[in-house]
């Protein structure tokens, strides 16, 4: 995960800590005085979790809530839970991926326009891509599913125009998920793409062109791969959590659109807990496997 | 469309600016700028900063558009050219060099894109040149991990490799120290030589400007102010700005009162005072009568030779500051100007103190005459303090 320390933070950058003689012990104290609050709050909130949701994931299925559950360390959970719902892991990536290149295509325009070319603007246009974040989440989504309802005046206006069957359903549809997962995650993909190419010397790009690079040649060669921890950093604040989405699938799609995080969602309110737990593991690793083999091949680990 | 000039080829690679104009907005930036740069000169523009000299130098780059006039060089316009279809090549102020690459591939860059050359010729041709920069050991460092003088020759290395028939350079030492500068001075004086390409050298700094251009152009307000040899600037300026910002000068208010010969005779604080007139504008009338401070010599009142120098009496030794090679003397006159005198510490005579009375003798050949219209402190401040 070393492509989220290119998330800008408040500090930005690694401080440079020189120990000096006399400190030197007192320093290293204090910096585990530091990191105490966060790995309390870590042990607590996510390592007994996680713990328990290994446990939970090798239960004997026979049990329930109400007879109680017995660790049996039952694995073939897993392989059971693989089968039943391997489609559904299937689609949930898919949709993730096509939303996160949505976002890509669309966000990287936008943040380069407000970096580059938006001078007096640019404080505005960052308002406005924040600005979502001002109403909930389940609030504009549940816009959405207005905007693209039957009954909808974008969908009356789309079946008026010629070419366009009369019976066009907008709702309900794999495109309306993926459209809301777009829509919902963009400000994750713009923000950290407009830090990195915030700080993008045009003079670079300038250079490119000085020596033999057309436009083209020169965003290939120099911008995109000068903006890449800012890509890397925005991918995955958009696969990762578009990956484990519900919302957008339970509002926007049908039963056939059905994302992981709608049967483990389900799969927990009906306290079916061993396949949900085990359903919630695979996601988790899939996850980590998937973005450990694209920090890699990406190598934003070089980069200055 | 990108052709290799092929080093000392011939063929005509004068760069030719035709009255180019360049406004932003209201300001004007250059103003009907004409220049012609001979093929395999080393070209200077210097002026102070804001006085339109990177402007030209980004609009031949082909990075800046001009409002008005045309750019030619060896006889075809290169005007409406996109940068990277220009012959010419930038070393860059700031060197922007990719952050993101090895000094290898920053160098090969730009003939990688022209993709004229093999595999194999590339890293031939890299290994040449940053042999001739002498930074082979490290070929494949990041730009970030080298200091800011070995930076400045992966630049210009990164710019030479593709033989462009002019090299431009934004005041290319400005970033480093003193003593480094000295060096790449002369460095980039030894390359141009081997290498025969047109070099056009923007800087603020008249000493660097004079070290190593065979042509200088002052630059002033987004105008030409005088253009050319070093020795001919700054021994005949044709302008207070230039006398003042290329090294220092005395300007005195005086009279040319008539011609003898090949000399103006003028009155100058009521002596007469002879220019020649090899180094003098014709003028009429009020004049500024210059002379270099080093070219005076001091002499104690009534001594030395009489005739053949001009002498003005009646100073007196205001201030003395010893500089190791010479001692700086500020004489008020009883005017109340007060006029310099640099004087090499030969030895020979024992230096003045404060409060000395002392005249102030030169050469003929040495005064110059400017227009007396011109503001006499004209580029004084900009020149100094370098």
């Amino acid at each position: 995960m070393s492509a989220l320390s290119h998330v800008p933070g408040p500090t930005g950058g690694t401080p440079d800590v020189q120990a000096t003689d006399p400190g030197t012990e007192r320093r290293g104290i204090t910096g585990y005085l530091l990191m105490l609050p966060g790995t309390v709050w870590l042990l607590l909130f996510f390592l007994v979790p996680l713990v328990t949701l290994v446990s939970s994931s090798l239960y004997d299925p026979s049990g329930s809530l109400a007879t109680g559950y017995s660790m049996t360390g039952h694995v073939q959970n897993y392989a059971d839970a693989l089968s039943e719902y391997g489609s559904t892991f299937v689609r949930s990536f898919l949709y993730a991926l096509t939303a996160t290149i949505a976002c890509l295509l669309l966000g990287f325009p936008l943040a380069y326009a407000i970096a580059l070319k938006a001078g007096r603007w640019r404080n505005l246009m960052l308002v406005a891509v924040i600005a979502p974040f001002f109403t909930s989440f389940l609030l504009r989504t549940l816009s959405w599913k207005l905007l693209l309802g039957d009954d909808s005046w974008v969908v009356n206006a789309l079946q008026a125009l010629p070419l366009v069957p009369d019976d066009l359903r907008l709702l309900a549809t794999p495109a309306a998920v993926i459209t809301g997962l777009t829509y919902n995650f963009l400000p994750f993909m713009v923000l950290p793409l407009y830090a990195s190419l915030e700080r993008l010397d045009v003079r670079l790009v300038e250079a490119a062109a000085d020596l033999y690079a057309s436009p083209f040649t020169a965003f290939r060669l120099v911008t995109v791969p000068l903006a890449m921890p800012g890509i890397v950093a925005g991918t995955l604040l958009t696969f990762i959590p578009a990956a484990g989405d519900f919302i957008n699938s339970e509002l926007l799609g049908n039963p056939r659109t059905r994302m992981i995080g709608n049967d483990i969602n389900d799969l927990f309110q009906a306290s079916v807990l061993p396949t949900a737990s085990a359903l919630s593991v695979m996601l988790m690793v899939a996850i980590v496997a998937l973005v450990a083999v694209y920090v890699r091949r990406s190598g934003t680990d070089e980069l200055v | 469309m990108v052709e290799q000039a092929g080093g000392l080829s011939g063929g005509g690679a004068d760069l030719q600016i035709q009255g180019v104009t360049k406004r932003f907005g209201d300001f004007v930036a250059v103003d009907d700028l004409h220049l012609q740069v001979p093929e395999g000169a080393f070209f200077a523009l210097l002026g102070a900063s804001g006085c339109g000299k990177t402007t030209t130098l980004r609009m031949v780059a082909g990075l800046e558009r001009p409002t008005a006039g045309r750019i030619l060089l060896g006889g075809d316009d290169i005007t409406d050219l996109k940068p990277y279809r220009r012959p010419v090549n930038t070393v860059f102020q700031s060197y922007a060099l990719f952050p993101h690459l090895s000094v290898e591939d920053n160098v090969a860059f730009g003939l990688r894109r022209q993709g004229k050359v093999s595999k194999g010729e590339l890293r031939t041709k890299v290994g040449e040149m940053l042999e001739l920069v002498e930074l082979q050991q490290y070929a494949a460092r990041r730009p970030a991990q080298l200091s800011g003088g070995q930076q400045q020759r992966v630049a210009l290395a990164r710019a030479l490799i593709n033989r462009p028939r002019v090299l431009l350079l934004d005041e290319p030492l400005g970033a480093l120290d003193l003593k480094l500068r000295r060096a790449m001075q002369l460095e980039l004086k030894r390359i141009q030589t081997d290498v025969g390409i047109t070099f056009i050298h923007v800087t603020h700094d008249q000493e660097e400007a004079m070290t190593m251009a065979d042509t200088i152009a002052v630059m002033n307000a987004g105008v030409i102010e005088q253009m050319g040899a070093p020795e001919e600037l700054y021994g005949h300026p044709r302008s207070t700005f230039v006398a003042n910002f290329l090294g220092q000068s005395n300007l005195i208010s005086g009279v040319v009162k008539s011609k003898q010969g090949d000399e103006f005779l003028t009155e100058v604080l009521g002596t007469t005072v002879r220019a020649s007139k090899v180094t003098s504008r014709d003028l009429e009338g009020d004049v500024w009568v210059g002379v270099r401070p080093e070219k005076v010599i001091l002499q104690r009142p009534g001594e030395g030779r009489q005739e053949e120098l001009n002498r003005l009496s009646g100073g007196r030794v205001s201030d003395v500051s010893f500089v190791g090679v010479s001692t700086q003397y500020l004489v008020r006159m009883a005017s109340g100007q007060e006029l310099m005198a640099f004087e090499q510490n030969t030895g020979e005579r024992r230096p003045f103190a404060v409060g000395d009375d002392v005249d102030l003798t030169w050469l003929a050949e040495h005064t110059f005459l400017l227009d007396a219209r011109q503001d006499v402190r004209a580029g004084a401040e900009l020149g100094d303090g370098e």
